[in-house]
């Protein structure tokens, strides 16, 4: 047993950290570290200089793009991210709606998405979620009837991550609205953003920003060759895009990095005891979740089992640990301190408390766990 | 990076589970603990498997294991709630290991004939080594002990014990023989064999390594004690989960209703952050030591082990109360391990200063 990385790992991890030293722009680490609100231009400027770099879709097979990295070296690179404050690789291209085509696309479709995922030039969003189908995804009732030549999308997404930055969307919809078992009727359709009867609408958050949007759809047609799987196979795709979930869940890096600023944005809490013991007992919860992580990694490395129920804990324990942060960060913020940083800590304790509810609130992540791992 | 067990210490786990299941269930434990408190017999198999002789240097016949390597068997012991004084045999064999006196001791306890504690705790100390108040003095060219010690796991059945005192210059240890010293003994709340220890004149040969040595022990013994936690956390999960399958309320196993599954999956997290701790303490115990780290484990472990064993009682209702389940006894020695070596708070201040 060996706790450490090995001088291979860790000659990587400074590989990445060097690289990212000498190119991570100073002006987007500055907007990152201060909770600053970023636009389109920083996250495609981002995204550019890593594709630049070869790095933006390690996960990737090598002849579309990938690095050919094992589990342990994406890992790495994806920490060391989030501990240098780089603006966060959107997912939604690059993961998600990239790793559907590589495992269910046609040739065309490869051929027709996937390098412009790659290059940036194509900014994705997901359509999941409807206004009756939060948790109980397999509820949704967008519809897609198909004719001779296209598809006609009626109904409406929403808490969409992004859409007004969005050039397309990947969505779930029902084609047979007639079947028994509810998951048997849904489809994996890709729609162009700039497609007539495509509405979007922000929803603004309590921290005043704006990241989420309703977005609807009135007869929105739809070139066949846009669904991904067969017709009635969507299911199978959400569900396997769930299992693809990314080893870096529990966001070690980042929180990390925040742990650090706290420490030293907190100075003047440490002589508080009561304080200083709530502080202990998180970095400790982050130090068993980062092991944890190296836990499940190892195994998976040695097994080459899919992670499963594994990504659930990584998601309660990480997300618990970023709001645990965010809320020390609050209380040690003068209550009657205005200036912009104190606004920013305000703001993102707000925005934080998200994070227990997406990508599967927390609740949905225990059953999952039960289910699973447990068997119940 | 990586977690696995070597072979020999995966065979070694193995081999010691084996054993507890087939000779050392719950219902010979309870007659163990109804009897004399532990079980020679046990105890030559402990011998047999080569476990008295695993903290023990080559040198003095042993095999020279660290914490990674008692990391499993601490585990099994756990699992199987062992009362006999193993831990305690460890951390004064090293003692002695390091400290002298080995090559007259050591094979007796290799052979699992001589048996060891260490005497260190003493009422209203808590877990601040320096509060101590034990006194040797010089008689002659020998030492003499006086003062009293508390709660010693395993001193009524030692032959010798490991006693710290203050020397006039600071912390030292000593090894002093079980028959000049009187045993008010007893159990503990978890069913361990313990006693007070009166030290008056005690003869009394000093080892070396004083203070820091005592301390490097302590640490050693944490790392350990997390270990065992974990073990004694499995069996409390494993053994609620089956429950929650097979108890039936309103018609139905009471694991199918949400409420339970939520509480119980994170029984589960807890668990497994906490071995993950329990790697980390053991894997820096052999590293030389590394207390902030190990004050971050025993914190978690002692977190985990309050919120598990809670629980596990809490989700067997009524019958988590009871005598006849094991679950109860579980909760026992959890609730002593959380505090065994220093509880959270001690640690939370510890790892905080450092």
């Amino acid at each position: 047993m060996d706790l450490n990385f090995s001088s291979e790992e860790t000659a990587f991890r400074d590989e990445v950290r060097s690289w990212l030293r000498a190119n991570l722009p100073g002006d987007l680490r500055e907007k990152v570290e201060n909770y600053a609100h970023l636009s389109r231009e920083d996250l495609l400027r981002w995204h550019s200089l890593l594709a630049k770099q070869g790095w933006v879709a390690p996960a990737w097979p090598k002849e579309w793009g990938g690095t050919g990295w094992n589990v342990v070296q994406r890992y790495i690179f994806e920490e060391e991210l989030g501990y240098a404050g780089a603006p966060p690789i959107i997912p939604f291209g690059v993961t998600m709606c990239a790793a559907v085509l590589l495992r269910f696309g046609t040739e065309a479709q490869k051929k027709r998405f996937l390098p412009r995922i790659y290059s940036g030039d194509d900014f994705w969003c997901q359509g999941y979620s409807e206004p009756g189908s939060g948790s109980d995804l397999a509820s949704l009732k967008t519809k897609a009837v198909r004719h001779a030549d296209r598809y006609v999308v009626n109904g409406q997404k929403i808490w969409t991550t992004l859409a007004h930055y969005a050039d397309w969307i990947f969505c779930l919809v029902r084609t047979d609205p007639t079947l028994e078992k509810r998951q048997e009727g849904i489809s994996f359709l890709l729609m162009d953003m700039k497609t007539p009867g495509i509405t979007v609408r922000p929803l603004m958050l309590m921290d005043g920003g704006h990241e989420v949007n309703e977005v609807f759809f009135d007869d929105v047609k739809v070139p066949l060759e846009n669904l991904v799987h067969d017709e009635g196979r969507g299911w199978t795709v959400a569900k396997y895009l769930l299992g693809h979930e990314r080893m870096n869940t529990g966001r070690i890096g980042e929180s990390r990095r925040q742990l650090a600023r706290l420490k030293q944005y907190a100075a003047h809490m440490m002589s508080d005891q009561r304080w200083r013991d709530r502080l202990s007992r998180l970095e400790v919860e982050l130090t068993a979740l980062e092991i944890t992580n190296l836990r499940f990694l190892d195994r998976m490395r040695r097994t080459g089992q899919p992670p499963g129920a594994d990504v659930s804990m990584l998601k309660i324990k990480g997300t618990e640990i970023q709001q645990g942060l965010t809320e020390l960060m609050l209380d040690a913020t003068d209550p009657v301190a205005s200036e912009p940083l104190a606004a920013a800590v305000r703001k993102r304790y707000l925005s934080m408390r998200k994070t227990t509810i997406y990508a599967g609130s927390n609740e949905i992540q225990r059953n999952i766990i039960a289910k699973m791992a447990l068997g119940l | 990076m990586n977690f696995d067990c070597s072979e020999e210490q995966q065979l070694l786990a193995d081999s010691v589970r084996r054993y507890l299941a087939k000779a050392y269930e719950f219902e010979t434990r309870k007659k163990i603990v109804a009897g004399q408190g532990w079980s020679a017999e046990a105890w030559a198999q402990f011998a047999q498997l080569g476990l008295t002789g695993l903290p023990v240097s080559a040198e003095h016949g042993g095999f020279g294991g660290g914490a990674v390597d008692l990391m499993g068997v601490m585990e099994a012991f756990g699992e199987a709630l062992v009362v006999e004084p193993y831990l305690p045999l460890v951390l004064a064999a090293r003692l002695i290991d390091r400290g002298g006196h080995a090559a007259q001791l050591l094979p007796g306890v290799v052979e699992g004939k001589t048996k060891l504690a260490l005497a260190h705790n003493e009422k209203g100390v808590r877990f601040a080594v320096d509060a101590i108040r034990a006194r040797a003095s010089r008689k002659g060219a020998a030492w003499v002990l006086d003062g009293e010690k508390a709660a010693i796991i395993g001193a009524p059945t030692a032959d010798r014990l490991v006693v710290s005192a203050r020397d006039g210059e600071g912390i030292a240890l000593f090894l002093v023989d079980s028959g000049s010293v009187s045993l008010q003994a007893y159990r503990t709340m978890d069913e361990r064999l313990a006693a007070d220890v009166v030290l008056r004149a005690a003869p009394a040969q000093r080892l070396e390594g004083g203070r820091a040595a005592l301390e490097e022990a302590i640490d050693f013994g944490a790392a350990l004690v997390c270990a065992e936690a974990v073990g004694a956390m499995k069996f409390a999960c494993d053994t609620t989960l089956e429950y929650l399958k097979t108890r039936k309320q309103f018609g139905a196993p009471i694991g199918t209703f949400q409420a339970l599954q939520h509480r119980v999956v994170d029984m589960f997290i807890s668990l497994e952050q906490a071995r993950s701790m329990a790697c980390l303490a053991a894997s820096r115990a052999d590293a030389g030591g590394d207390p902030r780290a190990i004050s971050a484990a025993k914190i978690k472990i002692a977190d985990a082990a309050r919120h598990v064993s809670q629980e596990a009682v809490q989700l067997h209702g009524g019958m988590g109360m009871t005598e006849e389940l094991k679950i109860s006894h579980a909760f026992r020695r959890l609730t002593v391990l959380a505090r065994e070596f220093g509880d959270a708070d001690h640690h939370l201040a510890r790892f905080a200063a450092l």
